[in-house]
């Protein structure tokens, strides 16, 4: 017999009583203005930085201002002036130097700053191996908790991410390993700058 | 007779600065959770829920499981299944063997230090890289983790610099970390062995890994059965560089981690790192479905024990766990006698629960290592009745054969007093006059209830006092 009917009939086996899943209907943390509560979160303790995109800016201007010692930009969002494009890179690895990553968020939680960060790039390396980050978050997909982010996501389907994976990412890499002093840039983005956009 | 866990305590507890440090680390931790849980209106709802998807889930685990696999292998996974540690290091072996891998590159994973894997791909010729900052610490040091999510909190900046000059990074790697951060010249960072200098060497030290490595390995938070998806939070997103460069990913998952659906997700997502860090969310929440573009994707299902787990009436609900490691945080007493003082790899409260579970003769060390508080059971986000499994445990040590002689004899004695009221009443009129008798005596170490307290006085009896109160 296959490991996997051993491992099915032991558990089937096993079972003495069964429990019914709970009814999740209960009420939810919700904020009188969410996209507040997200700029919040987001500049505090997720540790990011936020701008808020106004009619008429550039966002490759932002972007520089952001980030004026930049050397290597590396994007796919259409409209950015990017150096590398994690589209057409040959490997992974060329995208190691990337100064700044601009990557397209979409679902924005408010309580907890999480972006769905889709992998809509053939290298998710882009995500995680630039030394800054800039995401473009628009406050229309603002929702309240995780529930609602949760039945966003849902929604979306086998469009949540063009390449099959996806990312809660909230702010710049961090770590407390060493005597639980915090610090950013562990081993991905050490910062990280919200474009806020209509 | 000590058990293992009070002697290596006792060791321990020389270092007073050592032990109150580490108390205090983890004492702020747990004040972290409790002001996540006053922000939450609905967060006694959310553990009520937590519990009940998790009771739910592990008594239908079998239909879970199939479809989990079903999902995932329609994403494109290849899914293995193993029965113990031993298929689990033969699958991970081979698949790495077909790929010709030399070097793998790790996120933090529990089950793998359950399964010996590391030292097992070692043996084999695979160099192993743990990426999770704690983790890699401890690696270069040869040490064992001493909490899941904190693993070298023990370890203080100067040995972790030490350690890093021993190994080479501050000389490869320091240059650019300290330009990271601004500086030219690093001798003034390594010199008051900064954090997040030492933190910056790591990161580019990891870097030249995460570039040529073959294979990254991630274990996971949740599998998905709906999706066939896994999910793995981390801050620091090492879990996320393994696999973005690497073409091949093994993913490591523990039978009972598999959940229902996203419903069930928003509510664990919510409890996870509220419970084990204090904080709203981990950095990353990660959700990996599909191979990379022409990569490959493994999940390995592990029970190693767990299906067993299941048949037992009394510890069947230690599989609710989510090893967020609040139990530890609270726990006065690996607060005070850390990681290291307990014989199974997973300390704390769910510690001494999972090690009964796998070993009673080896673990039996750790069942004493409770004051019963029942503070664990009141932060556990899932609900394990910890500290009444620990009582329940302890009840079985004299049938184990593991019961203390000296307690056992005073057990004996007591219950012979308080089935005999006139032996009773004897001894309560006579049980004053130990008051007087000079402490060495009455302090016997030979008393195991006597060390670091000292005897309470005698009082009167209820009987003589209620017959003063008469006469007055």
């Amino acid at each position: 017999m296959s490991s996997k009917n051993e491992i099915l009939g032991r558990l089937r086996k096993n079972v003495r009583e069964t429990y019914d899943m709970p009814d999740l209907g209960f009420e939810k943390l919700t904020f009188a203005d969410p996209v507040a509560e997200y700029i919040k979160q987001t500049t505090t303790t997720a540790g990011a930085k936020l701008i808020e995109v106004k009619e008429g800016d550039d966002i490759n201007e932002l972007i520089r201002q952001a980030y004026p010692n930049a050397k290597v930009i590396s994007s796919n969002v259409p409209g950015v002036k990017a150096d590398r494009n994690p589209d057409t890179v040959e490997c992974a690895q060329d995208l190691d130097g990337t100064d700044v990553g601009v990557i397209q968020g979409s679902i924005a939680c408010a309580e907890n700053a999480c972006v769905w960060v889709p992998m809509d790039m053939k290298q998710k390396a882009i995500c995680f191996i630039s030394e800054f980050l800039v995401l473009i978050v628009s406050r229309k997909n603002v929702v309240n908790n995780m529930h609602e982010a949760y039945k966003e996501l849902e929604k979306l389907g086998d469009n949540s991410s063009k390449y099959g994976f996806g990312t809660w990412m909230s702010g710049p890499s961090k770590t407390a390993d060493i005597e639980q002093s915090l610090v950013y840039g562990a081993q991905a983005a050490c910062g990280l700058t919200v474009l806020l956009t209509d | 007779m000590s058990t293992l866990h009070a002697k290596k305590a006792e060791a321990f507890l020389q270092n007073q600065d050592k032990v109150t440090r580490h108390d205090q680390t983890f004492w702020s931790v747990r004040a972290k959770r409790d002001i996540q849980a006053n922000e939450l209106p609905e967060w006694e709802q959310l553990r009520e829920s937590a519990s009940q998807i998790k009771k739910h889930t592990i008594t239908h685990l079998a239909d879970y499981l199939e479809e989990f696999e079903r999902n995932a292998t329609k994403n494109g996974a290849i899914v293995h299944w193993a029965n113990d540690a031993k298929e689990y290091n033969e699958i991970v072996l081979e698949i790495m063997r077909k790929h010709n891998v030399k070097k793998v590159v790790k996120g933090k994973s529990m089950l793998t230090e359950e399964c010996h894997l590391n030292e097992n791909l070692i043996k084999n010729g695979i160099d192993v890289v743990e990426t999770d900052l704690g983790e890699r610490i401890l690696q270069l040091m040869n040490l064992p983790p001493s909490h899941i999510i904190m693993p070298a909190i023990h370890i203080t900046r100067e040995q972790v610099k030490e350690n890093f000059g021993e190994k080479g990074l501050l000389e490869k790697n320091g240059p650019q970390g300290a330009k990271s951060m601004g500086y030219d010249d690093k001798s003034e960072l390594e010199a008051k062995a900064d954090p997040t200098y030492l933190t910056r060497c790591a990161r580019y030290h990891l870097r030249d890994n995460f570039m040529t490595a073959e294979c990254g390995m991630t274990g996971a938070n949740f599998g998905v059965a709906s999706t066939g998806e896994i999910v793995v939070c981390t801050n620091e997103g090492n879990a996320d560089m393994s696999t973005s460069v690497p073409k091949l990913h093994i993913a490591s998952i523990g039978l009972e981690k598999v959940i229902p659906n996203y419903d069930a997700l928003g509510v664990f997502q919510r409890l996870l790192a509220r419970h084990g860090t204090g904080q709203a969310t981990t950095v990353y929440t990660s959700h990996f479905k599909k191979p990379r573009p022409t990569g490959e994707f493994h999940i390995i299902l592990v029970d190693n024990g767990r299906s067993s787990i299941l048949a037992n009436e009394e510890h069947w609900q230690t599989l609710k766990c989510m090893r967020c490691g609040g139990c530890m945080n609270t726990c006065p007493v690996y607060r005070r006698s850390m990681g290291y003082s307990y014989t199974y790899f997973i300390p704390g409260p769910i510690g001494i629960n999972l090690g009964m579970l796998k070993d009673k003769d080896a673990n039996y060390h750790n069942v004493s290592a409770c004051s019963l508080c029942c503070s664990c059971d009141n932060v556990c986000p899932v609900k394990v009745d910890l500290s009444t499994q620990i009582y329940k445990w302890r009840q079985e040590l004299d049938d184990m054969g593991h019961a203390d002689p000296m307690k056992k004899m005073m057990s004996n004695g007591m219950k012979l007093m308080f089935d005999n009221p006139g032996l009773f009443t004897t001894a309560l009129k006579f049980a004053p006059l130990a008051n007087a008798l000079p402490s060495f005596i009455t302090g016997v170490k030979l008393n195991a209830w006597c060390k670091h307290h000292t005897m309470p006085e005698f009082k009167k009896s209820f009987h003589s006092q209620w017959k003063n109160i008469k006469k007055d």
